[in-house]
């Protein structure tokens, strides 16, 4: 191909800042040929139309801390890094409303809205991770219990679609239905609709006080007998969280209480706890990391090594699970019994047939009742199982991707089906 | 007047439902000619009453075979026109889709076909402590599937979100007749948060599973009256600074307490520019802290009057001008426009003042009822459609509402949908691009554009066929300039 008709030199010529890719650069394995640093919107829009032109598969990535979850992508071409689309572009305390481009990193936004007494109410697993980054994976902490996920706080999106077109749903007020919620279908998309330029979330106040109440040491059983009545206590509990390093070594449930009246209402919980239950003013180390040896550095090396899952059900298969699946692994388990959301990892060393086998038995002791997704897995894990297991909507899905990104262009093959 | 296509279809229908489930008396389709936005009508081509997902299944294939649209309707209490029939088309009515099909309380969620009335899932299980949290005004007679359609909300959605929030899990005839089971559990594309709110266009939801909440401890109604809206205004963004978020906080104007009193007798006090209604939910001890913040607040920002509820009578007492206020008005008003459009609330006053501006302008009154909290605002326009000329100056007024609306960065519709109304303001709201984007999501679900056509958006639009499509393997792949792992 021609040096100076060629793909490189029409980015070279879109105004964006471009640098060749080095090793560093790949998307779990797979080496891109450039990456893009776009400060602007209208910019990624540049990027994006050179790259329909030339037939660039593109991949975006924000701090990385989850670009090898899902399958590596088919291809990648351009690798878009989001590091320079770094501003708070609006945030009207008066309106509890906040508007950021997607490479603000979710510390950086937090920092700024708690100096104006107000929270994002998301609490992202890894930390280090970009706002947009937390949108396209669609992770949850576990305050989700209260606050929702992050569909419910994001009230406004501007994306840039495979061909450069640049589209924007909802806007910067809480209530809103005018046309269709396109925010809804990018958040935990993978990158594979387009690229998240910007979003606009609701925001909270940030609590007046809080506790937390943790009882060390009980046995699971003991903790789901208690669990269904913290949960639906008139304390009304921000989170309930469960960790259990492995089947039989120590555990813990801790109960997040936020707002006025915090003391008072954790002493209530503690009472449906029992007498060993402690009152602290921080929720303990572990709380809303990711189970041990799952757990990826950000930054680190792509695949981290361990398996992780998250197994999304409802609270009264739990103890089925704990009983059942659960209890016969090695796994760490960490999550919300309020939720019943809870991730769970499984060691490097474990045999990848042995984790599939764990996987397939997760799912079939929840049925309907219940997902398991393999977040992130090594390569021979990966391999054997089906990541996403049963999709609801799937070939609707396909005719989505089909509609926004005809081409497959966009980190093709990584998300549910291979979309 | 009738039409050989439909009159086909009817004989199809007859054969595919139960007895009495098609309607063709051109007198039964005359109930059926419009929704709550009463002065758009059109008689449906046809009416069926499905009661099951299949026969919805049935009846959408059906209408697909003879390339016929479709339009769903609930309760048909909407306020945009989703629900206007279309005389060349079926409608397709869920009213007889009404049974509650589980109550799971352990897990906090209840299974329900999507003619069940909102109030009604509240009502089955308010005894054991819980309610379905999304609440409008019309709860007693909209239903569920409606209210997904329009993703409502409600005066108490300020802390408790709207009906996306509240919605687990859906099962849907797609456009093309397929039945599909959407879950919040699943992973991939949020395709029930897609068809939460898309008003019709994507389907039929026949079963709809909702989040049950639990019954808070405590309830605090406090009604302030001000001088003026100003006053009133202040009063909001000060509880929203002290960081409280209340349940509810509405506030009605001069002219909106006028017509509750001369309406319902509601007894608010007297004198008032504005009266402002704050309910606090939730732990006992949190609810009296807050209150105690609200309510000094409230005398802060020169509130003359503040009167608490001490029983679910008195707090019935201190709804109920605010719940009557749209059918009130109707008692100093020949004729009205409810109005829906939504500001930052910051910018509240500065709205306010340009509303002031357009009555004067235009020599028409607009009362002023709105849910404070989130900038939403329902202003009446008051009209007398005997006088000539007024219904026109009025509707201007009422487009010139939503301009303000759209200037100060808001939206044009906060919870009654665009449907045909508002699909004209879609424009001003949106650039071309939004809109086209929009449209991949329908032409995704909808290609022939049967579902609903006409509503939400300006112009109608062809989908075409996908351009280029790939399946499998990509072809970079393939010759090994790409590698896949
Ligand atoms: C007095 C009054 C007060 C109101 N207050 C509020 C309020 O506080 N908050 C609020 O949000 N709204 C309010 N509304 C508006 C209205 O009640 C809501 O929009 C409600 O959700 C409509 O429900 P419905 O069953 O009457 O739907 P319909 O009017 O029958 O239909 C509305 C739309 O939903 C579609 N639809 C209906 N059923 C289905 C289904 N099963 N699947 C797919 N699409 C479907 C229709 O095609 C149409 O587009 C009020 C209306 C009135 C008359």
């Amino acid at each position: 191909m021609n040096a100076a008709t060629g793909p490189g030199a029409a980015l070279a010529a879109a105004g964006v800042t471009i640098r060749p890719a080095g090793p560093d650069d790949a998307v779990a394995g797979v080496a891109p040929r450039w990456v893009a640093l776009p400060e602007t919107t209208r910019e990624i829009a540049a990027v994006m139309r050179v790259s329909a032109a030339h037939d660039l598969a593109v991949v975006v990535a924000g701090a990385g801390t989850t670009l090898h979850w899902g399958r590596p992508p088919e291809r990648c071409d351009v690798l878009i890094d989001t590091c320079c689309l770094n501003e708070i572009l609006e945030h009207e305390a008066g309106d509890l409303v906040v508007r950021v481009q997607a490479g603000v990193p979710v510390e950086t936004l937090t920092e700024a809205l708690a100096a104006k007494g107000q929270e994002l109410a998301l609490d992202p697993p890894l930390a280090g991770g970009t706002v947009g980054g937390l949108l396209a994976a669609g992770l949850a902490g576990p305050r989700a219990f209260r606050y929702g996920t992050a569909r419910d706080l994001l009230i406004g999106i501007t994306v840039v679609l495979a061909d450069g077109t640049i589209a924007k749903a909802g806007g910067k007020v809480v209530k809103n239905v005018a046309g269709y919620d396109l925010g809804k279908l990018f958040t935990g998309s993978y990158g594979t609709l387009g690229v998240i330029a910007d979003a606009t979330f609701r925001l909270h106040p940030l609590p007046a006080a809080r506790a937390c109440v943790v009882w060390s040491g009980p046995t699971l059983d003991e903790i789901l007998a208690a669990v269904p009545a913290v949960t639906a206590s008139q304390a009304e509990p921000s989170a309930v969280e469960l960790d259990r390093p492995a089947p039989d070594g120590p555990r813990a449930v801790a109960v997040l209480v936020e707002g006025a009246a915090a003391a008072e209402r954790a002493r209530a919980v503690r009472d449906l706890l029992g007498g060993e239950a402690r009152i602290a003013d921080e929720p303990p180390r572990w709380w809303g990391r990711l189970p041990e040896p799952g757990f990826v550095e950000p930054g680190g090396p792509s695949g981290g090594g361990g398996v992780l899952l998250e197994i999304r059900t409802v609270p009264s298969r739990l103890p089925g699970l704990f009983a059942g699946a659960l209890a016969r692994t090695d796994a760490a388990v960490r999550g919300s019994l309020a939720s019943a959301v809870l991730r769970v990892a499984l060691p490097a060393e474990t045999d990848p047939a042995a984790a599939a086998a764990f996987v397939s038995a997760l799912r079939a002791e929840l049925a309907d009742e219940g997902r398991v997704v393999v977040l992130s897995a090594p390569e021979p894990v990966a391999r054997r199982v089906d990541l996403w297991g049963h999709v609801g909507g799937l070939a609707l899905m396909r005719r989505i991707k089909d509609r926004f990104d005809p081409d497959r262009r966009m980190s093709p093959g990584r998300f549910v089906g291979g979309i | 007047m009738s039409d050989p296509v439909l009159d086909r279809l009817a004989v199809r229908f007859e054969e595919l439902l139960p007895a009495g489930a098609v309607i063709t008396d051109p007198v039964r389709l005359r109930t059926y000619e419009c929704d709550g936005l009463t002065h758009h009508r059109a008689m449906p081509g046809i009416v069926v009453l499905p009661e099951t997902a299949e026969q919805v299944a049935a009846a959408v294939r059906l209408c697909g075979e003879y390339g016929v649209p479709f339009v769903a309707r609930g309760s048909g209490t909407g306020l945009s026109g989703g629900a206007l029939p279309r005389t060349d088309g079926v409608l397709i009515v869920t009213s007889r889709m009404r049974r509650i099909l589980e109550i799971d309380l352990p897990n906090r969620r209840a299974v329900v076909e999507p003619g069940v009335t909102n109030l009604a899932i509240t009502e089955a299980v308010r005894e054991q402590g819980y309610y379905y949290a999304p609440d409008p005004s019309s709860q007693q007679v909209c239903s569920i599937g409606g209210n997904v359609a329009e993703n409502a909300g409600g005066a108490h959605c300020l802390k408790y979100g709207f009906t996306v929030n509240h919605i687990l899990g859906l099962e849907i005839v797609t456009p093309d007749g397929e039945i599909v089971e959407l879950s919040a559990l699943d992973p991939g594309y949020d395709l029930l948060g897609a068809f939460v709110g898309s008003e019709g266009t994507l389907g039929i939801a026949t079963k709809i599973t909702v989040r049950l909440s639990r019954t808070p401890e405590a309830v605090t109604t406090l009604l302030a009256a001000f001088g003026s809206i100003e006053g009133g205004g202040e009063a909001v963004s000060a509880i929203i600074a002290a960081g409280i978020v209340p349940a509810a906080i509405e506030m009605m104007d001069a002219l909106a307490v006028e017509a509750a009193e001369a309406a319902v007798g509601c007894a608010y006090p007297e004198g008032a520019g504005a009266v402002l209604i704050v309910e606090l939910d939730g732990p006992r001890a949190e609810v009296e802290h807050q209150f105690a913040a609200v309510e000094r607040i409230c005398r802060e920002t020169g509130a003359f009057e503040i009167r608490v509820a001490a029983s679910a009578e008195e707090r019935a007492a201190i709804w109920k001008g605010r719940k009557s206020a749209f059918a009130a008005v109707g008692r100093i008003s020949p004729a009205y426009i409810v109005q829906d459009g939504v500001v930052p609330r910051t910018a509240l006053p500065e709205v306010l003042a340009g509303i002031d501006r357009l009555q004067e302008e235009y020599g028409i009154r607009v009362a002023n009822v709105f849910h404070a909290g989130d900038g939403n605002l329902h202003p009446l326009v008051l009209f007398d459609d005997a006088a000539p000329g007024e219904g026109e100056r009025a509707a201007t007024v009422s487009g010139r509402i939503l301009d303000l609306c759209i200037e100060h960065g808001g939206s044009i519709t906060g919870e009654h949908g665009v449907g045909v109304d508002k699909s004209r303001y879609m424009p001003k709201m949106f650039t071309e691009e939004d809109l086209d984007t929009m449209q991949l999501v329908r032409c995704a679900f909808d290609p022939r554009s049967l579902s609903n056509p006409g509503k939400v958006f300006p112009t109608p639009r062809l989908c075409g066929e996908v351009p280029g499509v790939r399946k499998g393997v990509h072809p970079l792949v393939e010759s090994g300039r790409a590698e896949q792992f």
